[in-house]
């Protein structure tokens, strides 16, 4: 069964805080439900699907179904962690075709970084040290005795990618810093982006060593909010007032150490573009405006190659001189200043992803930043680590 | 890292470097993997090899994921290998370098490298494990260079 055509993206908003000290993770995502209820002119009634991933509280679907008071006949918590919201959209398209229900609700949200403030606070208090993560590894994962005393962080196991990127390929660190050149040449439109200003390629060099050969703006920006998507029949798509965006293509896969005959000169991206690219019968070289998962510059990079934009080790000549610049370059990409400038709502960029594709094809992008007569677009998420295990999930959307 | 620093909507830092180096958490061994830990207390690195593929895979299961065998066995591994790629993170003596090293049976692990400046290692450069205490718990395979 092909999933073009099978649904449309009806109703997209993001919350607009960045920290969010008073909110909480229940209330965020309540907050983005109603705001994307408004957009797409429906209401709580309307929806009879709903879908969320292992940012939302309690027993997740459960719970927010219980919050928000709805009544369902269709639930999907597909965890993968930030590029879930990608998947969800997939799997409504495939719920709403399979008669399961007409209108799914999709939300993301989190406090992060307010939680992570409070936690150095109270680590300063005890004086004691600040948490690496918020959360406890889980006990039961089978991996978890073989990497957790060897220290993985988010951030050198990315660093890990791009220093092998650097070695197969000759990629430099002066390519990886034009992806952050170019997030932060759009995010300078975004009034609500967390880093406004236009940084350059010596900006970037000259940040502080996170893990090498990542530095400080390499790394994406920590932020509490969230969003939602609202996915619809066609038949319901067509009666609202808001411009049609129809599901062309989904892919989704998982990549893994695979008993360690690890590769990681490439990302899971390689499997869902191709998967998504069959279904809407296209190639990239249709896409006019990609949202891509930026964690890091080097995740990029890796998917601009995995996904077929540019050859395996092109991506750092690619990126170079603004090449995803809008208006300057020839694939603009995270317009809204992605998770680079803009925020990372729970740690989870996904969903913020297909919102600012959406905003593109409906024509309500800045207008500094909004790709002319935009009717292809793809989103693609990665989440999990690229060194590690991950799930990469590609979206291609359509203007109709 | 201090609040205000957060407030400005800076990316994440480490955290603060706390005094001496980094400890290395005990390892949480589930009980298909307990022979690995107590060879490592020994001083010796095992693999785990396929009876019935003849794969090795790494980190080390019951069920072999190439083929879905439970006729898995342990081996000892040579105990060299080669650097697939790495990083060094924080500062001072709370620096740490997160390494994958792909040893002489094929497969690739997690570890650190350790005893020596990993400003002046590459990735290809030979190395050895050598097993280090962790905080109450297992000796824990690391490399330097061979």
């Amino acid at each position: 069964m092909s999933l073009n055509g099978s649904a449309y993206i009806v109703g997209a908003y993001e919350h607009p805080t960045r920290k969010a000290d008073a909110l909480s993770v229940v209330r965020l995502h309540a907050d983005v439900a109603r705001g994307a209820l408004e957009d797409a002119g429906l209401s709580k009634g309307d929806i009879d699907g709903y879908f969320c991933a292992g940012d939302a509280p309690g027993l997740g679907a459960t719970t927010m179904a219980e919050y928000l008071g709805l009544k369902l006949r269709h639930v999907d918590s597909t965890e993968c962690g930030g590029s879930a919201p990608i998947l969800h959209v997939a799997h409504a398209a495939e719920a709403i075709a399979a008669g399961r229900c007409n209108v799914a609700l999709i939300t993301l949200a989190g406090r992060p970084r307010a939680q992570m403030v409070a936690a150095q606070a109270a680590a300063k208090d005890a004086k004691g040290r600040a948490p690496l993560a918020l959360k406890p590894p889980d006990p039961d994962a089978p991996e978890l005795a073989f990497e957790l005393p060897y220290g993985p962080a988010t951030q050198n196991l990315y660093a890990a990618v791009a220093k092998r990127h650097m070695h197969e390929f000759g990629t430099t660190s002066e390519q990886l810093a034009w992806i952050k050149v170019a997030a932060s040449h759009h995010a300078q439109h975004n009034p609500l982006a967390m880093l406004r200003d236009v940084v350059t390629v010596e900006d970037v060099l000259n940040s502080p060593l996170v893990s090498d050969p990542l530095h400080r703006l390499d790394c994406c920006v920590m932020s509490d909010g969230g969003g939602a998507i609202i996915v619809a029949r066609p038949e319901i798509a067509r009666q609202l007032a808001r411009p049609l965006v129809k599901v062309r293509g989904t892919g989704e896969a998982p990549k893994h150490g695979m008993g360690g005959k690890m590769d990681l000169t490439y990302s899971a991206a390689a499997w869902s573009g191709p998967l998504a690219f069959a279904e809407a019968g296209l190639t990239p070289a249709d896409i006019q405006y990609a949202s891509l998962y930026d964690s890091f510059t080097i995740t990029v990079l890796m998917q601009l190659e995995d996904l077929g934009f540019c050859r395996k080790g092109e991506g750092g000549r690619f990126v170079a001189d603004g090449n995803l610049i809008s208006g300057v370059g020839k694939l603009p990409f995270n317009t809204d200043g992605g998770g680079l400038c803009n925020n990372h709502p729970a740690n989870r960029g996904g969903i913020t992803k297909i919102i600012e594709a959406v905003r593109q094809l409906r024509g309500e992008a800045h207008p500094a930043v909004q790709v002319p007569n935009c009717s292809l677009a793809l989103a693609n998420g990665i989440g999990g680590a690229l060194a590690s295990r991950h799930t990469a999930g590609t979206l291609i959307l359509e203007r109709v | 890292m201090s609040t205000p620093e957060l407030n400005q909507g800076k990316p994440p830092r480490p955290p603060a470097a706390a005094p001496g180096p980094r400890k290395v958490p005990a390892p949480r061994v589930l009980p298909e993997s307990q022979a690995y830990w107590t060879a490592a207390d020994e001083g010796r690195l095992l693999v785990k090899k396929c009876k019935a593929c003849g794969e090795f895979h790494h980190y080390p299961r019951d069920v072999c994921p190439h083929c879905l065998s439970v006729d898995t066995e342990w081996r000892q591994a040579a105990g060299t290998g080669t650097i697939y790629s790495f990083s060094t993170m924080g500062k001072g003596e709370a620096a740490y370098t997160l390494a994958f090293v792909t040893i002489d049976e094929g497969v690739t692990l997690m570890t650190n490298l350790v005893d020596c400046d990993p400003a002046t290692v590459s990735i290809g450069q030979p190395v050895r494990v050598v097993f280090k205490p962790s905080e109450g718990g297992h000796a824990v395979p690391m490399f330097t260079p061979a």
